[in-house]
């Protein structure tokens, strides 16, 4: 049944930082329209391996492809910053520290990228942020600046404007772990409205229920290699391996 | 005290005040160009053109203004370069003031949160762009006090050019010294006028300062 | 006119001596700029409000003019009310209070920094305010201090050079020496800042390694 080009393809992808090797040898792949969570202790390697997928971090070997596309080709200066900045278009990226731009409203936040790089015009960029902001639930905002909004409200505008460049996946590297937790359900609640849409996502989380309900797959890692992955109801609650289990039992006992 | 000096004299310090400012706009306009392009520099993808600014801030900071005005003025004949007394202190000035100045852009720049550049990097936009459209806007107003405090040490500098024959307000000042024989009078009159200019220039600092925080709290 | 460093050999001793003057000058007025810039410090921060006020008037007076300025009131006005001092030690002095002045504003900040704690544990065990201060608050404001007091420093050094116009034989003057008898401006001048450029490096070393130690200790 797998005979489509997966929309992320990642193989065998190595890190190392000096002696210390944070990813050895992983291999992912998601199909378009999946949606799949990387679990895993803090310093296993997940957020890096998001970040590496994004090229916010150089891989020290193997292969990373965007439906189609190798996304770290061995290009040099300028060659390599124009096909970069072109794929970089593709993924949408959503930071735990939100990473709004604070001299933007909202609004100009989410237009930005659409006017500058998309190459639309004022009034389709507007047109197109003021759909994403309905949204997600914050019409109301759109000309307030970053520094006026929760948390959870900054986290969503952030989405919006990774969905205005119309990205073919979007990757969220903890997209909660920086919120309070009355305000980590008006988070979720967006992402799951993607997936009910059908987007590719990757989801890097620490929540595991929430990966059991929007994932079509969950991956364990653990110490740079991923230990077990699988359907959520296999991996989360019935994990072959001792490393999975244990930090499950950790996990959900709090 | 010889209070009728002092009512004397004043008329020709303020005109060698005009002189003093004069030096001092030219010379910033110099160092702003400067400090703007060695920055640039200092952010390049290539390590010579990092490795160059490196060296220029170095080199200007570790060696004395009045030896590099010297070296300018009455070397550069040597050099083809002949300058007027004016041209040679506001170049010399300028290309040494910018090298300080650069180094409080850089540190502003350095002060936006690392995680701008990744959220314009991951949008797709290039080097340049994410500098000047996310970078730089957030850096400005960080660079304001240390552009007014470099301001402030030029201004003070420009005495130096004094000793290549500007008649600004401290040659002024020694000229009125041997006509007069009252040196402390005459002096702290100079003084004074430095300290008026200082003070007009804190003055637009702290107005620039506030203007760029008002902007920011309007726009909330 | 072309170039020539053929000659500057021939004035390498008075370069020399000149650099020595330099860097004796350096120490005299940095040793002045500190020990002063503590007092005022301390006396604005503790000190009675009749003494503080004017002491930060001064403060303003000296950081908001030129180092040039100062020198001349210093030497022509001492003279005319009748203090005839040497043009060295007017130099000396006049380059360490002005430096003081700046010094001054650091060591406060520092000394405002110092956790309140750290007075509190040394009063509760029965130490004096002076002795608190001494032995407890001043030693580890100095430790903060030190990066931007060394940084004054290196710029001293480089102010140095404004002594010459008192007739200080420190490097510029000497060079100018140089340069009258060759008419060589270039090559002197040049080897001047290559020197002043050798000691500002040996300083920043230094500097670099002090601040490391006090980092450590901190």
């Amino acid at each position: 049944m797998n005979t489509q080009t997966p929309m992320i393809d990642v193989r065998q992808i190595r890190k190392a930082y000096g002696v210390h090797e944070v990813l050895k040898g992983i291999d992912l792949s998601v199909n378009k329209g999946k949606i799949v969570s990387i679990i895993g202790p803090s310093g296993s390697g997940k957020s890096t391996l998001l970040r590496s997928i994004n090229m916010l971090e150089d891989v020290s070997s193997g292969e990373i492809w965007l439906d189609g596309k190798q996304v770290n080709r061995p290009l040099k200066g300028r060659q390599f910053e124009n096909h970069i900045n072109h794929i970089r278009q593709e993924m949408g990226m959503v930071f735990q520290q939100f990473n709004l731009f604070p001299h933007l409203t909202v609004l100009q936040n989410i237009m930005i990228g659409p006017i500058r790089l998309r190459k639309l015009n004022r009034a389709e960029a507007l047109d197109r942020a003021q759909t994403l902001l309905s949204k997600v639930g914050l019409s109301d905002k759109g000309n307030a600046y970053p520094a006026r909004l929760s948390g959870g409200q900054k986290q969503r505008v952030a989405i919006a404007r990774a969905l205005a460049m119309q990205p073919k996946v979007m990757l969220f590297d903890e997209a909660t772990s920086a919120l309070d937790p009355e305000l980590v359900e008006e988070v979720n609640q967006v992402m799951k409205q993607l997936a009910a849409e059908h987007m590719t996502m990757l989801i890097v989380t620490h929540e595991m229920r929430f990966a059991a309900e929007v994932s079509d797959q969950v991956i364990f890692m653990d110490g740079g290699v991923v230990i077990e992955q699988g359907a959520p109801k296999d991996v989360l609650s019935n994990p072959v391996e001792e490393r999975t289990r244990a930090f499950l039992r950790k996990h959900l006992s709090h | 005290m010889d209070i009728e000096l002092i009512r004397q004299i004043l008329p020709f310090l303020a005109q060698a005040s005009v002189l003093t400012i004069g030096l001092t706009v030219c010379s910033l306009a110099i160092g702003l160009v400067v400090a703007v392009t060695i920055t640039i520099a200092s952010f390049s993808r290539m390590r010579a053109a990092r490795w160059a600014a490196a060296a220029y801030v170095s080199i200007m900071r570790g060696t004395p203004l009045l030896v590099q005005l010297f070296l300018v003025y009455f070397g550069g004949p040597q050099m083809g370069l002949e300058l007027t007394p004016f041209l040679a202190g506001v170049v010399t000035m300028g290309f040494n003031i910018g090298a300080y100045m650069s180094e409080g852009m850089k540190g502003a720049v350095l002060a936006v949160d690392r995680g701008q550049n990744e959220a314009s990097r991951s949008l797709g936009f290039g080097r340049f762009d994410t500098m000047r459209l996310f970078i730089l806007p957030q850096a400005a107003p960080l660079m304001i006090r240390s552009l007014g405090v470099n301001t402030v040490i030029l201004c003070k500098s420009t005495a130096l050019v004094s000793t290549i024959g500007v008649v600004e307000l401290t040659y002024s000042a020694q000229r009125f010294v041997t006509s007069t024989f009252k040196p402390f009078e005459v002096f702290a009159c100079a003084g004074a006028a430095y300290l008026i200019i200082v003070a007009a220039i804190s003055l637009i600092v702290h107005a620039l300062e506030r203007a760029v925080d008002h902007g920011r709290k309007a726009a909330l | 006119m072309s170039l020539d460093f053929s000659v500057v050999p021939d004035y390498f001793g008075i370069l020399w001596t000149g650099i020595l003057w330099t860097v004796l000058i350096t120490v005299l007025a940095g040793g002045i700029s500190i020990l002063v810039g503590i007092a005022i410090a301390v006396a604005t921060l503790y000190g009675p409000r009749l003494l503080a006020f004017p002491l930060r008037g001064v403060v303003f007076l000296f950081m908001g003019t030129p180092l040039l300025l100062q020198l001349y009131l210093f030497y022509y006005g001492l003279s005319q009310i009748g203090i005839m001092l040497p043009a060295f030690w007017t130099g000396v002095v006049g380059l360490g209070l002005h430096y003081a002045a700046y010094n001054a504003d650091i060591f406060r900040a520092s000394l405002q920094a110092v956790d309140p704690g750290q007075a509190e544990a040394s009063r509760s065990l029965g130490f004096s305010r002076s002795a608190t201060l001494r032995f407890f608050v001043l030693p580890q404001a100095m430790l903060t201090a030190l990066p931007q007091v060394g940084n004054n420093s290196i710029i001293l050094l480089k102010d140095t050079a404004v002594l010459s116009v008192l007739g200080i034989a420190e490097l510029v003057l000497n060079a100018q020496r140089a340069i009258s008898e060759t008419y060589r401006p270039f090559e002197f001048y040049f080897t001047a800042a290559i020197l002043y450029y050798i000691v500002n490096l040996a300083m920043e070393f230094l500097l670099r390694k002090a601040a490391r130690k006090a980092e450590a200790i901190r």
